[in-house]
């Protein structure tokens, strides 16, 4: 099912963005993932599925390199990602946000954008500050209105409400020209209209961008994906449409509790 | 909003005065004219001891303050300079001492110890908060301890003395009012270039992996390479403070390096406060101020209890240190003049 809907998706779009080949992760005894196999074309919008301590967030760490897992081998876009260090993978165009945002509170807003689009380019080290007409700076700058943060563009990241701390944890996965991203539960704590907006978010990314994301929310995940994933107790167990996964018995009982059926 | 935009449409309309701002105009007079009234006592053993250590405990803050990492091993950078001074320069001790002149051997010496100091950061940026101040600990005990025991090298318990500070453009450097000015000059350029250098792309990496070391891996930085580029860097001014420190001095021994001068420095920017480069320069004048009359207040064995007293205080009423309690100041003064006003 997997295969042949990712080869379809691979007809328009002409290669996997990435492709997982028995990915395992242990903590001591615990299994926190294994046998992990999965093909995402480039392009392809991918929900992950799952209670808690299913796994999800663990894979994620395994693709962006926060912890290597214990087995198996990770590719982006062709090239064995698995051994390389976390910047270098966010290098060739991969990217992600946290569950719990990762931000820096004592910078502002917009010197925070400028990190994320400075970060994939070059002068990372300059001992320069960046003029106005900076090209990073003017990326920095439209991030910023995407995300609708332009109002505190020059506050600290500290004095930021949840919701915006949320917008600003997107603003930095989409800097500096993504090929591919991890969304890690962006919907986390949002109020219903701010759900609204980030599912208008998700669905105006360019389309040559693909992601994944891990969400609670059924509302917001089935809306933003055309394919999805469940993930229980380590094991990926099924995939399938959005239709598909919510008519699916086995998947009521297990993840949405019978209240569909 | 509309304030953000207009303070930016006024910005280019300043004049570089304006920039500098009240507070900085006053000081840097206040420096410049300093010499006028003060004594060659007060000019070298406060004027500019403040001023090296200021610079020492500037090149901890930036660590600290802007990289959160706590370092007990900026004496030791600084030493590495001064023995470098010694052995390439000219000394009176007859062990090495290659005789290069100042020009060649000053800026040899600030690059051996931005390398010293980039090698100690490499070493330990593998460790975070308290193992980060245990392991520059570690290094800063163990060069002391080469030092003293090492005769090829550092001469060991003695170390080297008869070392010259340059005479040229018919001025001995040595002399009080220009070896303060020669500190002043340093001082203020290592301190320039912190303030610049905050906001610079570097700067702002340095900032936001002190904030969040992960998020900045997931930006695509070599966490790693930063954090060692800062602890060059930072070699660079520890690095000019001891080359000054060994001009002064005309000597470099295990002594200058010990343990007590490498919490000095740490009590020092403590005191001074480390949100803001100006700190550690305060922190330092208080600091040289008390140990060099707290003697004559209350003997020479209860000096150390006294600076000791004094840190608790500041530490107790204010985290921040002295820019701490001026930060807590100032609000009042400006109602005060309000009151006082029509």
């Amino acid at each position: 099912m997997t295969e042949s809907f990712a080869a379809d998706r691979l007809q328009s779009s002409g290669a996997y963005a990435l492709e997982l080949d028995g990915v395992a992760h242990h903590f001591g005894a615990l299994v926190a993932l294994s046998g992990i196999n999965m093909r995402i074309a480039a392009g392809e919008r991918r929900a992950v599925l799952g209670s808690n301590g299913a796994g999800k967030t663990t894979l994620f760490n395994a693709v962006t390199g926060d912890f290597l897992p214990t087995a198996g081998r990770i590719r982006f876009f062709g090239e064995d990602i698995t051994d390389l260090p976390p910047h270098e993978r966010i290098r060739r165009g991969l990217r992600r946000t946290y569950q719990i945002s990762q931000l820096f509170k004592g910078l502002s807003v917009l010197d925070s954008i400028f990190l994320a689009c400075r970060g994939v380019s070059r002068r990372r080290f300059s001992l320069l500050r960046p003029k106005a007409t900076d090209v990073n700076r003017v990326q920095a700058e439209s991030i910023l209105n995407a995300v609708h943060l332009e109002a505190r563009r020059d506050a600290l990241v500290a004095t930021l409400s949840h919701g915006q701390q949320r917008q600003l944890e997107i603003a930095l996965a989409l800097a500096g020209a993504p090929r591919f991203i991890l969304f890690d539960e962006p919907a986390a704590g949002l109020s219903p209209a701010e759900r609204r907006d980030l599912v208008a978010i998700l669905n105006g990314l360019p389309k040559h961008i693909g992601y994944v994301i891990i969400e609670h929310d059924l509302d917001v995940a089935l809306r933003v994906s055309e394919y999805v994933s469940m993930m229980h107790n380590g094991h990926l167990f099924k995939e399938g449409t959005p239709q598909e996964i919510e008519a699916d018995p086995e998947v009521q009982e297990i993840y949405l509790g019978g209240k569909h059926g | 909003m509309s304030l953000t935009i207009a303070a930016q449409d006024a910005a280019p309309q300043q004049t570089w005065l304006e920039k500098l701002g009240p507070g900085h105009i006053v000081l840097a007079v206040a420096l410049v004219l300093y010499p006028l009234v003060a004594s060659d006592f007060f000019l070298t053993q406060i004027g500019g001891y403040s001023l090296i250590f200021g610079m020492l405990a500037l090149s901890l803050m930036m660590l600290a303050g802007y990289g959160g990492m706590v370092s007990l091993a900026q004496i030791t950078v600084a030493g590495i300079a001064a023995y470098a001074i010694a052995i390439l320069g000219n000394n009176n001790s007859n062990v090495l001492g290659f005789g290069w002149p100042w020009w060649l051997a000053a800026p040899f010496a600030v690059l051996a110890a931005a390398v010293a100091s980039a090698l100690i950061g490499w070493i330990s940026v593998r460790t975070e908060g308290i193992y980060t101040i245990m392991i520059t600990l570690a290094i800063a005990t163990a060069t002391y301890y080469f030092a003293q025991q090492n005769y090829a090298i550092f001469n060991g318990h003695s170390g080297y003395a008869g070392i010259h500070a340059p005479s040229f453009w018919g001025v001995n450097w040595r002399d009080p009012k220009a070896f303060y000015y020669l500190c002043l000059g340093f001082a203020v350029l290592s301190y320039a270039a912190i303030l610049y250098g905050a906001r610079s792309t570097f700067g702002l990496t340095l900032q936001a992996i002190r904030d969040n070391p992960r998020r900045m891996r997931a930006l695509g930085y070599d966490v790693t390479a930063h954090k060692v580029f800062a602890w060059f860097l930072a070699g660079i001014i520890a690095g000019l403070a001891g080359v000054l420190l060994v001009w002064f001095n005309g000597r470099v021994s295990p002594g200058t390096i010990g343990v007590d001068a490498a919490i000095d420095v740490l009590i020092i920017a403590v005191i001074g406060g480390l949100r803001h480069p100006i700190g550690p320069f305060f922190g330092a004048l208080v600091v040289v101020l008390m140990q060099t009359f707290a003697i004559d207040i209350v003997g020479a064995e209860r000096f150390n209890t006294l600076i000791g007293l004094v840190f608790l205080v500041i530490v107790f009423v204010s985290p921040d240190g002295i820019l701490g309690l001026w930060g807590r100041i100032k609000p009042h003064l400006a109602q005060e003049s309000l009151r006082s006003g029509p």
